[in-house]
């Protein structure tokens, strides 16, 4: 397992975290010793950059907001500019457990992308009416697509392959919801192979879920909306074996 | 139509066209945004000139009333001009974004080789001298 954890990179997104950033980049180097972290800091206005660094993390640092989709596209480039071979979204929440970066990488042997999903068996990740309903039509549509039974597609806690790193640095959505929905429509529909693992989440060290029932239900509406222009445009191509392209 | 009307009409065209043609001159539009204002204003200073050819027109794609087709045209002209602003938008947001990732690798870069010159300074030191300063060149993109 040690050669490929050595080609891996963590990639952590991180928007106004400085509260919990320092001590996931801790855990994960204390789980994983010598795994390169790359917090992106995604026009953050508070500390985040500065406990990063001081966790023991490369930090990117984007001069304004580009969203999760744009901050992960940072991540696949520097992977791809410094020859790693496997990214690993982690949240800088502190939601994701770091004791399961190592069954994702493993699943990466015979995947392209693996997902961390909350609803597989493990944990106590629990959601309610629409964006429940949202969770299980999205599984439904992208299971379809990726040829196997997804049943956690909004998860940010993903590994992908060298093949869907190449795919995303180039082609990584940016957009609202584009880095869960239509970047699996992307990689499923370049015949990236997609699994999904069970891990069990944590609640998050601050913020809490929104419950709010309006919002939940834009959220479906978005979702819907996202995961219909994923499907109705052209698809991509993979270049194989170009990392350069 | 008294002789007012018809002067308002074609001043109107004529004000329009001037307006973009500057414009376009002093380098304040670019032709492809210029190109529909160009079209309404010549269809507008056509119509100004020859009122009949409106009456024709109608005529001849059914309309009942020619105005109804002067404000047809004038909202289907609108309407690709908003559609090509955002597209436009789409694609000025989607360079910005690329802008913002590069600056943020480069960023990084740039610690890392701050980082591994303070822990090495007499790796890459920038010396006065022309022979000196081709080396630190060649180390910099050796170390990529």
């Amino acid at each position: 397992m040690a050669p490929t954890l050595s080609s891996t990179l963590i990639v952590m997104p991180a928007l106004n975290e400085e509260e919990s950033v320092r001590n996931v980049v801790l855990e994960v180097l204390s789980k994983l010793p010598g795994i390169a972290v790359l917090v992106v800091d995604d026009g953050s206005n508070d500390a985040t950059a500065d406990e990063a660094i001081a966790g023991g993390a490369l930090v990117a640092r984007l001069p304004f907001n580009l969203g999760v989709g744009g901050a992960m596209r940072v991540g696949f480039r520097y992977a791809l500019e410094n020859g790693f071979a496997n990214v690993v979204q982690v949240d800088s929440d502190g939601q994701h457990d770091p004791a399961s970066i190592a069954a994702l990488v493993a699943g990466l042997d015979h995947a392209d992308i693996v997902i961390g999903a909350r609803f597989a068996g493990e944990g106590d990740y629990s959601a309610k009416g629409p964006r429940r309903w949202a969770m299980v039509v999205l599984s439904k549509f992208l299971s379809m697509a990726a040829h196997t039974r997804l049943t956690d597609t909004t998860s940010g806690f993903k590994a992908s392959g060298p093949r869907a790193v190449r795919l995303f640095a180039e082609h990584y959505p940016a957009e609202y919801l584009g880095d869960t929905i239509e970047s699996l429509v992307i990689a499923a529909r370049s015949n990236c192979t997609i699994v999904q693992v069970p891990v069990s989440m944590r609640p998050r060290a601050g913020g809490r879920p929104s419950h709010n029932p309006l919002k939940s239900t834009a959220y479906l509406g978005r979702a819907s909306m996202a995961l219909l222009v994923a499907f109705m445009r052209p698809p991509v191509t993979l270049h194989e074996g170009n990392p350069a392209a | 139509m008294n002789v007012a009307s018809y002067i308002f009409g074609v001043a109107s065209a004529v004000l329009t066209l001037a307006v973009v043609i500057e414009m376009l001159r002093r380098r304040r539009l670019r032709e492809r945004h210029a190109v529909w204002w160009l079209i309404a204003g010549t269809l507008a200073l056509i119509v100004g000139i020859f009122p009949p050819v409106l009456i024709w027109a109608a005529n001849l794609v059914g309309v009942a009333v020619p105005l109804n087709l002067v404000f047809f045209v004038s909202v289907a002209v609108l309407f690709l001009v908003c559609i090509q602003h955002s597209a436009e938008l789409t694609a000025l947001e989607s360079k910005t974004r690329k802008l913002a990732e590069t600056a943020a690798l480069q960023d990084l870069r740039i610690q890392t080789l701050e980082q591994a010159l303070a822990e090495k300074p007499t790796a890459i030191r920038p010396l006065p001298s022309r022979g000196s300063n081709r080396g630190a060149s060649t180390s910099k993109s050796g170390s990529r």
